[in-house]
């Protein structure tokens, strides 16, 4: 397969898992308790991604102990859970994180 | 200011500060992209065509590494799924619209625009509050083109020791914020993330995501049905 059609393909994939649902759904498929459950879709989610790529070094392999990545994140918690504020969260962990590697040389 | 354009307008207004962690996510694409041989054209079409963070950088996780085609469209599927959810959440508010207009909508949902118009949309009672989701997926259309457009631009330039792509899972903790407050979220968060970690290496195809994800909702429905009632 061409890099194209594999690009074309991989965007009607995404596409189709955005569409799908909107185009087969029906408001009366929804009764209050499957609406409470899906309320949590982002905590189930985002989990997914956020861990491994803070908790797995690049070759895929869990490291915690010399890993700066799981303090700064710790610290980003920590500030986004007070603040409640989304910039405050991200730049607190990207400026912990540098402030390890390259004043702590962690 | 007719109706349309003013939810459109708020929409874009609500989701912007969701903007700042996309473009270095943006910049970073376009700088693996052309770092790992991809023309220009390439990957401008791949930001254009698939739109999505997360399916993109893993396309050139995979790409790069010389997986077959078979095991990137899956990759990519598995870690689109996320949005079938959101489709299931979103279809009630948008059962009443067009075919034209749900194709339009569909292409433009991700995940910021997601989060903050699904608010919007439980909110609001007005007929047109989609052009609430049309102005915030548009921003983020609008902006990771621009930054992918960056990227290529900039190439090289940028260290690859600054570590930006750690901004990605900083991003995506900055939307939880608000859910580490409420116990059940906590619990649903801690499964989902342990049993993606413990997944990546051994659940095939990258898969690990939905697995993860579905392991987190099947917790969420035990628990919201013992303790009863949302504790928000």
């Amino acid at each position: 397969m061409t890099s194209w059609s594999l690009i074309i393909y991989c965007g009607l994939i995404t596409f189709l898992t955005r569409f799908s649902m909107i185009a087969l759904l029906k408001k009366e498929m929804f009764n209050d308790r499957i609406r409470e459950v899906l309320s949590y879709v982002p905590s189930a989610i985002f989990p997914a991604i956020i861990f491994p790529a803070i908790f797995l070094d690049n070759s895929g392999v869990l490291d915690i102990e010399s890993n700066p990545k799981v303090i700064a994140a710790i610290i980003a918690t920590v500030i986004g859970v007070l603040s409640k504020n989304i910039l405050a969260t991200i730049f607190s962990g990207l400026i912990s994180y540098w402030m390890l590697i390259f004043l702590f040389n962690f | 200011m007719n109706n349309k354009l003013k939810i459109f307008s708020k929409g874009i207004f609500d989701v912007s500060p969701l903007m700042i962690p996309v473009v270095p996510f943006g910049i970073i694409f376009g700088v693996l992209a052309i770092d790992m041989g991809l023309t220009p054209y390439l990957t401008m079409a791949m930001s254009i065509i698939i739109f999505g963070g997360a399916s993109q950088i893993i396309f050139l996780q995979l790409f790069s590494s010389g997986a077959s085609s078979l095991v990137i469209l899956s990759s990519v599927g598995a870690v689109n799924s996320r949005h079938l959810l959101y489709g299931a959440v979103l279809s009630e508010h948008l059962s009443g619209l067009r075919l034209t207009w749900k194709i339009i909508v569909s292409y433009f949902l991700v995940d910021q625009a997601f989060i903050i118009s699904n608010d919007y949309l439980k909110k609001s009672k007005d007929e047109n509050k989609y052009f609430h989701l049309l102005g915030s997926g548009f921003t983020c259309w609008f902006i990771w083109q621009i930054t992918t457009f960056l990227g290529i631009i900039l190439g090289s330039i940028i260290p690859a020791k600054l570590g930006l792509t750690f901004a990605i899972p900083l991003t995506f903790l900055a939307l939880l914020v608000n859910d580490f407050r409420k116990l059940i979220n906590v619990i649903v968060i801690i499964v989902s993330g342990t049993v993606a970690t413990f997944g990546y290496q051994t659940i095939p195809f990258k898969a690990y995501v939905i697995v993860a994800a579905l392991s987190g909702l099947f917790v969420a429905f035990i628990l919201t049905k013992f303790i009863g009632k949302k504790n928000d």
